[in-house]
């Protein structure tokens, strides 16, 4: 039986970033909501992993906000995890 | 079984600053690198370095690298190699200009130059007065600098493998390096590249403390690496220690809360820093700090259900001057701690920031070890290490703030352009021998066969919890010969780990036991070479040998993973060009 996805599993090791404070907020988000992610919900966070580390700290702690909308409602999860 | 196979020049583990420096020597000069990284280069943990680079260009007043020598072997406490030490002081200057070159957005003095910051420990005339010598650009120093020499690697055709795990060096019967064993994440498949030189530029070890600054990534794969392939590893008693970091996240407090007013207090509600720094008090120097809180901990007086941390107030201080003056620290205290410090106390311990050790190289980043005879340096053909898994030492006991940028920009370079030499007298590939991949296969295969044994999470927290008391900033002689018996039961666990998830495809569980078997031979050699050193020198300080042993100890410690056996090498107190730097009490 599968533990996780393979999608789930390549999710989680995107999250290891260069920055500690995100590695700890992403493993809070993953621990909560890894496995009830939407379709959408995970483009989102795609693209919020493709972000460089000191940017996605910014989005993440609420310093910044991203111009596309649909990352949005993703980022509020990360933010209240 | 024969597993697949790819060729390269030179094959570089690691796609941090260092590795990517030394890459880009490389790809320029048209030579086939491949570049291996676990995780995207530009997520690297030099991203997360904000100081600067230090370097005398004297842009704010006069400077000169031999000032930036006696700094940085002042800092080391005599325990930096002189000739590594001169070699790096001097090319400073010229790796910034390269940098600068390659469209790093340095900070500008109006006049166009770079702009210096001041940093601790910098000095002017040999300890006389303080110099601005911090290259920086804005708080995204190490972040600039990793886009900046990705973007010129790219440009110079560089090849990246991104999210391969390196497992194991392959040596041939001669001992000469001649490639690496790497898992493709993506498919669990193992295969070989062959190479004629091979570069470790894995970074640091932090991982192995519970409190640490070091992101996840950082487990010392290198030094697990090369330790397997019967490499020692260099002086792996000292770790930079920062006092505040959160308790349980390791996210740092900066200093300036306790410039501003912020003090720490035991369980007791005390103010204990006025019994060990009754002048400076909250103030005094970072080691002062640290092993003051590590001692009330230890001595039961700390705070929280485990009495593991102690608590940093600044309520007092009103929640004005917390937000104008201290911005960032609300957000960090509520996300990290979940505390609001305008009104509760902050948990803090401290916390492991840095690693001073690593595989001893000289300084063109030539893996060298004893062969044979006790102290010889043997140069491992075809192996370099570079930045934060080398010890080259330029960093003796203690680093000097900036320098750990310089070290991987002066090393990478150098690493480099020694390789370009060795490949033209080395033109061939040497034949790769019959177990060539066997440790690796041997590895992978106990994990997939495993039925039941040990949890990997759990082996991690007892190594974790292992090292922050027993090899944390308060040492003493006792508390490191218990930690060396129980990180030594931790290996034996780590030896019998099982998981549960066998299958190949993106295997998180498989890549992080793996990382503990490095991790767990890096948190070993640091308790045994730690209690194996009676004395107290730069970041080791023994409770129970309290001063530095120049007659003794004046040397390098080697950890041999094989019987877990300690030798040690003669410190190069000679410079390439200058006088020696003798030995002097430390005084700031």
């Amino acid at each position: 039986m599968e533990l996780f996805t393979r999608e789930q599993e390549r999710i989680r090791w995107r999250s290891r970033r260069g920055l500690l404070e995100m590695d700890l907020i992403l493993q809070r988000f993953l621990a909560q909501h890894l496995r009830t992610l939407s379709e959408p919900e995970i483009r989102a966070y795609d693209a919020l992993l493709q972000l460089p580390d000191n940017d996605f700290l910014d989005f993440a702690m609420g310093r910044k906000t991203p111009e596309k909308a649909e990352l949005i409602p993703v980022l509020e999860k990360i933010r209240q995890s | 079984m024969a597993l697949p196979r790819q060729i390269f020049d030179t094959v570089i583990v690691g796609g941090g600053g260092s590795g990517l420096r030394a890459a880009l020597q490389l790809a320029e000069a048209g030579n086939h690198v491949a570049v291996f990284s676990k995780v995207f280069p530009t997520r690297s943990h030099t991203v997360a370095a904000q100081g600067g680079i230090g370097a005398s260009l004297g842009n704010m007043q006069e400077d000169h690298w031999l000032w930036h020598m006696y700094d940085t072997i002042k800092g080391s406490d005599y325990l930096g190699d002189q000739d590594a030490i001169e070699f790096m002081c001097r090319k400073a200057a010229e790796v910034v200009y390269e940098l600068e070159h390659f469209g790093m957005p340095f900070d500008r003095n109006p006049d166009g130059t770079i702009y210096q910051r001041p940093f601790g420990g910098h000095s002017q005339n040999f300890g006389q007065r303080p110099v601005q010598r911090a290259c920086a650009a804005a708080d995204r120093t190490g972040h600039a600098m990793l886009h900046t020499l990705y973007q010129r690697n790219v440009r110079a055709h560089c090849q990246f493998f991104v999210e391969w795990m390196v497992l194991d060096l392959i040596r041939d019967y001669e001992g000469v390096v001649v490639g690496i064993v790497a898992l493709e994440m993506e498919t669990g498949q193992p295969m070989i590249f062959q190479a004629k030189s091979t570069i470790l530029a894995t970074g640091g070890a932090g991982r192995i403390y519970q409190s640490s600054t070091n992101a996840f990534i950082n487990t010392g794969d290198g030094l697990g690496i090369a330790a397997r392939a019967g490499i020692p590893l260099e002086d792996m008693e000292f770790w930079q220690f920062h006092p505040t970091g959160v308790a349980g996240a390791g996210v740092l407090i900066t200093e300036a809360v306790r410039g501003e007013g912020g003090i720490l207090l035991n369980s007791k509600g005390e103010r204990f820093m006025e019994r060990y720094a009754p002048t400076m008090k909250d103030l005094a120097s970072r080691d002062v700090v640290s092993r003051a809180m590590d001692k009330e901990i230890k001595e039961g007086r700390g705070a929280g259900p485990e009495k593991d941390y102690v608590l940093l107030k600044l309520d007092h201080l009103g929640t004005e001057v917390i937000n104008k003056r201290l911005p960032g620290i609300l957000e960090i205290a509520l996300k990290f701690a979940n505390v609001d410090p305008t009104r509760d106390p902050i948990p803090v311990v401290p916390t492991c920031h840095y690693q001073m050790g690593g595989i001893p190289t000289n300084y063109y980043g030539q893996v060298v070890a004893p062969r044979g005879s006790s102290g010889s340096n043997e140069v491992v053909p075809g192996l370099y290490a570079i930045g934060e898994c080398a010890c080259v030492s330029v960093h003796g006991a203690n680093r000097l703030g900036t320098n750990s940028l310089l070290d991987l920009l002066v090393f990478g370079k150098s690493a480099g352009d020694h390789v370009r030499e060795w490949l033209k007298g080395n033109p061939q590939h040497r034949d790769l021998p019959q177990d060539a991949a066997d440790r690796s296969l041997e590895r992978l295969a106990r994990l997939d066969n495993a039925e039941s044994g040990e949890n990997i999470s759990e082996v991690a927290a007892a190594m974790r919890r292992t090292v922050q008391h027993h090899a944390g900033v308060f040492r003493t002689g006792k508390l490191l010969a218990e930690g060396v018996t129980k990180i030594q039961q931790v290996a034996e666990r780590a030896r019998n780990t099982a998981i549960k998830d066998k299958s190949r495809v993106f295997n998180t569980a498989r890549i992080e036991a793996l990382e503990l078997e490095n991790l767990v031979i890096v948190a070993e050699a640091t308790l045994v070479a730690a209690e194996a050193r009676t004395e107290s020198r730069g970041a080791q300080a023994r409770e129970d040998f309290k001063d530095r042993d120049d007659k003794n100890w004046l040397k390098h410690s080697l950890w041999y993973l094989e019987g877990s056996r300690l030798d040690y090498k003669p410190v190069n107190l000679q410079p390439l060009t200058v006088e020696s730097f003798e030995p002097k009490v430390r005084v700031y």
